[in-house]
């Protein structure tokens, strides 16, 4: 039934976002090392949520999946980051 | 029309995907959910997290962040050999991803000995009797999100198990390769928990 061919992610690609990935650690590790208060959360989550993207982009297809799949994955995360809002202005403003 | 109709075989990739996804989404907000409960018990008791989270081991954190990105790439691997039709290599790069999703778990499990010896588990006499209660929520957090982590591992070696045996069986080829696709995906499902989960409670001191 199904006609279309499978996208076959070449092994290079897979290997290449590892070592961005493992890099990224490696980076994360470092900066966490140096106290800059406030700025070490920030940035230790910025870099998760690169790791995180290249994970779902890459790893789990999405670059190669059809846009209702991604779009359906973006709207998730947009979902949990309003939750994630309401409740810290709920928490700030009290 | 002379199309043979298989009533025993119903494939149906794209539904299997979906379904899949749907799953990952609802792992996803459960995750979430913690993790807004970690935030906020972190603004509202920032020095005990701060304390806390220095007992941590980053370096036996960090080495299971390695395993678990090898292991999603080897199984994104085993993937790409299954659509190559190299049968051989497929079982091999998903025994590797198997046999580091246990050392994952060997390691966690000396993690969590250490933890025990030194008094620091859930209702420990010591806790109560020296930690503040900021410290306390963040170990009760800490054993129930790596907790969870861990049993998610647990399942995601069951489903390798099956992906493993139905290859080697020849049900799951090049032309029918959606159990190893959503053993993968659910695999980078508990990788991508994982890549928040280490600078959350093992990097943020």
């Amino acid at each position: 039934m199904e006609n279309e061919k499978h996208h076959i992610v070449p092994y290079r690609l897979y290997a290449i976002i590892l070592l961005i990935l493992l890099s990224l650690t490696f980076l994360s590790i470092e900066i966490t090392r140096i106290n800059l208060g406030a700025f070490t959360v920030a940035g230790a989550l910025l870099l998760a949520s690169i790791k995180s993207s290249l994970v779902l982009v890459y790893f789990m297809h999405l670059k190669f999946d059809k846009a209702y799949i991604q779009i359906m994955v973006g709207m998730v995360i947009l979902l949990f980051i309003a939750v994630v809002l309401v409740t810290f202005f709920d928490y700030y403003f009290r | 029309m002379s199309q043979v109709i298989h009533h025993d075989e119903h494939y149906d990739p794209e539904g299997s995907k979906i379904g899949m996804w749907l799953f990952i989404f609802t792992e996803l907000l459960l995750f979430g959910g913690l993790f807004i409960v970690y935030s906020v018990y972190r603004y509202l008791n920032a020095d005990a997290f701060h304390l806390a989270a220095e007992e941590l081991n980053t370096t036996v954190g960090a080495l299971n962040t390695v395993i678990l990105l090898v292991s999603s790439m080897t199984i994104a691997m085993s993937t790409t050999a299954l659509q190559k039709k190299q049968k051989a290599t497929t079982i091999v790069l998903l025994e590797i991803t198997f046999m580091l999703a246990l050392i994952f778990l060997i390691n966690k499990y000396f993690e969590w000995g250490v933890k025990f010896d030194h008094g620091i588990f859930p209702g420990s006499e010591f806790m109560k009797a020296e930690m503040s209660q900021g410290e306390v929520l963040f170990f009760g957090l800490y054993f129930v999100m790596t907790g969870l982590h861990a049993l998610h591992i647990v399942a995601g070696l069951v489903i390798m198990g099956f992906a493993l045996a139905r290859i080697q069986k020849g049900t799951v080829h090049a032309d029918r390769p959606s159990l190893l696709e959503n053993a993968g995906l659910y695999w980078h499902l508990v990788d991508l928990i994982w890549i928040f989960l280490f600078p959350l409670f093992y990097l943020i001191t």
